[in-house]
């Protein structure tokens, strides 16, 4: 295993933050040793021929002069690599890409393994795809099951066999009444193991303890777990993997210790009655799983651009089986993940994800064949009048959106600068204390959040007894009209109370989630916010069914809401409030409406569910234009450069270039004529991660760009392979040896001879992308965008004057849009 | 080497994939017929479980005793909902048991780590306590042993002990980030 020591290496640092950079060590450590961290190839796996030879060659014909012999034939390993916490150049990755696909395409003529082999490798996408499905649904059948079994655990235990939860232990039980449904002996809850008894004061005050104690223990676990083994496994991972897709390597963030803390601490989390859901750290598992599985194929080892399409599929499979909704999970990750997303990546996305929506129902985690909790199973019509309150659902999603989107970030910018964020352990439990504490009187917070949507979902029928369902019995009416849907009928006094006990959990819920989301567990969104909708959309429900029920004369109910029909269906306005609230938080809107419709089965309810999405988008637009997500990017800072956002600022690319007019003049490498210690000293001297060079410093002609982190390795490659090269030999970066003549007459004075020449000709980018200083900076943003680029050089009359790089332009954003340009942290 | 170890767990991972598939077994008990019966006139609800297949999961042969005569028995029988349902009580009891082992033994490593590893590399400011969250800023020593990574030569234990001593670094480098300084997770 070799390492490469250097000190200059000591100086590889990212190059964006000056008080980070002596602490921030490269994950190497002062060594370069490759095989460490996850993403980065290890060292002799080769394969790097195919990058330097087709890109670099500039005259396709013969041997000679045109590329003398370098001594250093094999490309140095390393270059090509990123570091931690920069973006990647994606035109360098597709070229890389199609230069090898064009490689293996030629050489499969000339024989058949070669032709075997291109064709393994046209298909090891699609068998990385069903690896990512099979990977991903197991360990989202593996989480559902637990999730169950643990929430339960905090209630009672099963005797017979101490691995089932409460439903499964009294599923072979026969004596089962209609009112006490879950009752069984194997199953004995806390109280009565310890106490002996079911009912009084003693009981329900044993009860209560030991659900805060197992709350809390669970809680601890997560938070010590992720602490000790993976603190990249906190808090919901979309917007950390957004900004990856966007081209941010994140070294450790989707590797298998992440994994594995992610998929155990996410149960605990979700079990420890916390007010957060599973979906967003889903996302991150899917993903997770992808980038390990990418190492097993060459193709996608290598190449970042690559992975990032597999990554767009991952995230696609995150959510199918978060809501068993495959084509919901890859619109979702068209709209709200991935940046670029060409289609050829959908057809794979759709195959992953129903890959995984078939494993997961093979598991079979719920004993139903269904995928999600709450699925909704009722068809019944709506009328047009309806649309009106659903108009309202979505003003109070939008609202809600809103608020929360304000709360949660004012909560977690004060977690990042203040005390508070020092005590992340004791702020979990505290939490969790807090909400056990709050949550268990009311039966409708102490359950857990899918299990109360799909409660709130549920229509309610003749078979059901829960408190939400006792309706008056009218003493004529004990025949149903149609197929076991009831008439509307006045609410009784369970429906009272579990009104009020609604109302209440809705309070306690939209002020527990904001503090809840963003703490150092695994915590998602999605559950939360539909849970809120839900209650806000069943209690409209029950009030518009109960004042069609005592006030069917009125004008507005007369045509289609007679006296023993059934017009209002408060299960609707429960979904409805779930998805308005949804997209008030995450502002989806595609994704959002065929994930519910999906969830419903069928068409009836698309106009609905529209209305209430873009209703509930539009109110909560006006008071701030950016997600969930999109504000955790900005307060955390990551270099994601918005591909929805419009710049209609007026300035030119002049103006956002640096360097400035007070900074020092740009620092710029020459093809030919600068020493190995020159350019070290320039290197280390700076922090940027690149340099142009030019032809010489009096023309500034551009030559090429190369990178820092490329310069480095291979002037320190050709220190340690290459013989007699010291700090005074010179650096070229051009093809031909350097034409200039010593003015030492040839054999007169025998003097040493020059030191021998370091040729990095191979890692200079000869074609970087430029603009003029005059540019429109509306133009050169979306080259940005479109291009994925990382910089760009200004030039003036053909000469290069500037440098425009990715956080020049987002600082020069935050810039117009009043913002501190200097929370953009990362480079 | 990370190559092999990340195929590794992913084989690990997609084995345990075909195990738990594998372990749908079907046990007598796991396959039932619920119906649901409201209650009806002066008989109170019920709920009625069998063991049987889906083709007999009807309400005439689980609604057993029926409660109503005959000639009421189809009037009843409409109201009853009878849905068949299966689980597989191996699946259940594998994962729960894998997840358990698991989160064990993570607990006992992680208690290795902060109790004994300690005592064995007799060196007092290297890990930092992982439970004292005020410690936020810890004396950070560069252990001299990563210079000696090239001396430890091809031992096994020496690859195994350098490989852990990356994979601490890495885990201080993230929870620095995470957890101090608040870059990253708010």
């Amino acid at each position: 295993m070799d390492s490469y020591r250097s000190g200059s290496l000591d100086a590889l640092h990212h190059p964006s933050e000056d008080e980070d950079d002596d602490e921030m060590v490269d994950i190497a450590g002062a060594t370069l040793d490759f095989s460490c961290t996850d993403d980065v190839p290890p060292l002799g796996s080769g394969g790097y021929e195919d990058y330097s030879v087709p890109r670099h060659s500039p005259l396709n014909g013969g041997p000679g002069p045109s590329r003398l012999v370098d001594p250093l034939e094999d490309p140095v390993p390393g270059v090509g690599t990123y570091e931690d916490f920069n973006t990647i150049d994606w035109v360098r990755e597709k070229s890389k890409d199609r230069d090898r696909h064009r490689e293996i395409t030629s050489k499969s003529r000339q024989s058949t393994v070669a032709l075997l082999h291109s064709v393994s490798d046209a298909f090891s996408g699609w068998l990385l795809m069903l690896l990512v499905g099979l990977m991903s649904g197991a360990l989202a059948g593996g989480i559902d099951i637990s999730s169950h079994w643990l929430t339960d655990l905090k209630e009672g235990v099963c005797l017979s066999d101490f691995w089932f939860n409460h439903e499964h232990c009294c599923w072979t039980y026969n004596q089962t009444t209609f009112l006490e449904r879950d009752k069984c002996p194997q199953w004995r809850s806390w109280a009565q193991l310890i106490t002996g008894t079911t009912q009084g004061a003693f009981a329900y005050t044993v009860n209560y303890m030991m659900f805060i104690f197992w709350a809390l223990l669970f809680a601890f676990l997560a938070v010590i777990l992720v602490r000790a083994f993976a603190p990249y496994a906190c808090g919901s991972g979309i917007p950390e993997i957004k900004t990856i897709l966007s081209g941010f390597i994140i070294r450790g963030y989707l590797g298998k210790w992440t994994l594995l803390v992610k998929t155990l601490t996410l149960v605990l989390a979700v079990s420890s009655g916390l007010s957060l859901g599973k979906e967003g750290p889903l996302v991150h598992v899917a993903c997770c799983c992808a980038n390990i599985l990418c190492h097993l194929f060459t193709k996608y080892r290598k190449n970042e651009a690559k992975r990032r399409e597999v990554l767009s599929a991952a995230a696609a499979v995150g959510v199918s089986v978060a809501f068993g909704a495959p084509i919901g999970g890859v619109l979702f990750s068209l709209e709200e993940v991935s940046y670029y997303f060409p289609l050829k990546t959908l057809w794979r996305s759709f195959f992953a994800a129903l890959v995984a929506a078939f494993t997961l129902r093979s598991i079979n985690p719920f004993g139903n064949s269904r995928l999600v909790l709450f699925y909704v199973e009722f068809h019944a019509p709506w009328h047009l009048l309806e649309l009106g309150p659903f108009i309202l659902l979505g003003i109070f999603g939008g609202l809600w959106g809103a608020l929360f989107i304000r709360a949660n970030i004012a909560w977690c910018r004060r977690r990042k600068c203040t005390r508070l964020g020092r005590y992340p352990i004791l702020e979990v439990l505290v939490v969790t204390g807090g909400t056990a504490l709050l949550s268990f009187p009311n039966s409708y917070t102490r359950m857990s959040g899918a299990e109360l949507i799909s409660e709130l979902f549920n229509d309610c029928s003749l078979l059901d007894s829960s408190q939400l369902c006792s309706y008056k019995q009218l003493p004529n009416t004990t025949e149903p009209s149609s197929g076991n849907s009831l008439a509307d009928r006045p609410a009784g006094e369970g429906l009272y109370s579990a009104l009020w006990q609604l109302a209440l959990a809705l309070l306690f819920k939209m002020m527990v989630t904001v503090v809840t989301f963003g703490m150092k567990v695994p915590s998602g969104l999605f559950i939360p916010s539909m849970a809120v909708g839900a209650i806000a959309g069943r209690l409209l429900g029950v009030g518009m069914e109960q004042l069609a029920y005592y006030n069917h004369d009125w004008i507005i109910f007369k045509g289609w809401c007679s006296p023993g029909a059934d017009c209002i269906t408060p299960g609707l306005y429960a979904m409805v409030g779930a998805a308005a609230c949804l997209g008030g938080v995450t502002r989806m809107t595609v994704s959002l409406v065929v994930i519910m419709f999906e969830l419903t089965g069928g068409l009836e309810y698309i106009v609905p569910l529209m209305a209430a999405t873009m209703t509930s988008k539009w109110v909560a637009d006006a008071f701030g234009r950016e997600g969930i997500y999109e504000a955790h990017i900005r307060l955390n800072g990551y270099p994601f450069l918005e591909p929805k956002e419009e710049f209609d600022h007026s300035s030119l690319a002049v103006d956002v270039m640096r360097p400035r007019r007070a900074d020092p003049a740009l620092a710029v490498l020459t093809q030919e004529g600068m020493t190995v210690g020159e350019v070290e000293s320039l290197v280390e001297s700076t922090h940027y991660s690149g340099f142009p060079v030019v032809v010489s410093h009096e023309s500034q002609r551009l030559v090429g760009f190369v990178l820092r982190r490329d310069l480095l390795i291979s002037i320190d490659n050709a220190r340690q392979r290459q013989e007699g090269v010291v700090g005074a030999s010179l650096v070229l970066f051009t093809e031909n040896a350097p034409s200039q003549d010593p003015p030492t007459p040839p054999a007169t004075t025998p003097g040493p001879a020059p030191p021998p020449a370091v040729r990095l000709r191979s890692i200079l980018d000869l074609s970087p992308f430029t603009v003029t200083d005059h540019t429109p900076m509306d133009i050169t943003v979306d080259i940005f965008r479109k291009l994925g680029l990382r910089q760009c050089l200004v030039t003036h009359n053909g000469r290069l004057l500037g440098i425009i790089t990715k956080k020049d332009i987002l600082k020069h954003m935050a810039q117009i849009s009043n913002r501190d340009p200097d929370s953009i942290l990362f480079n | 080497m990370s190559r092999w170890k990340g195929s590794g767990f992913s084989v690990l991972v997609l084995t345990l994939t075909l195990i738990l598939l594998e372990a749908e077994s079907k046990n007598f008990e796991d396959m039932r017929c619920k119906c649901t019966c409201p209650p009806y006139r002066n008989i109170t609800g019920y709920i009625y479980k069998i063991n049987v297949s889906q083709k007999d999961c009807h309400c005439l042969h689980a609604v057993q005793p029926m409660p109503v005569p005959g000639h009421d028995v189809e009037a009843y029988c409409l109201l009853c909902e009878c849905k068949y349902e299966e689980r597989s009580s191996n699946t259940i009891k594998v994962t729960i048991i894998i997840y358990l082992a698991v989160v064990g033994a993570l607990l006992l490593y992680m208690l290795f780590l902060l109790l004994v590893d300690p005592l064995i590399r007799k060196r007092d400011a290297y890990t930092q306590p992982l439970h004292n969250e005020e410690d936020s800023e810890c004396v950070q020593e560069m252990p001299p042993q990563m210079d000696g990574g090239l001396g430890q030569g091809n031992t096994v234990l020496g690859r195994v002990e350098g490989a852990q001593e990356r994979w601490k670094k890495q885990v201080q480098e993230q929870r620095k980030t995470v957890f101090d300084r608040h870059k990253m997770l708010s």
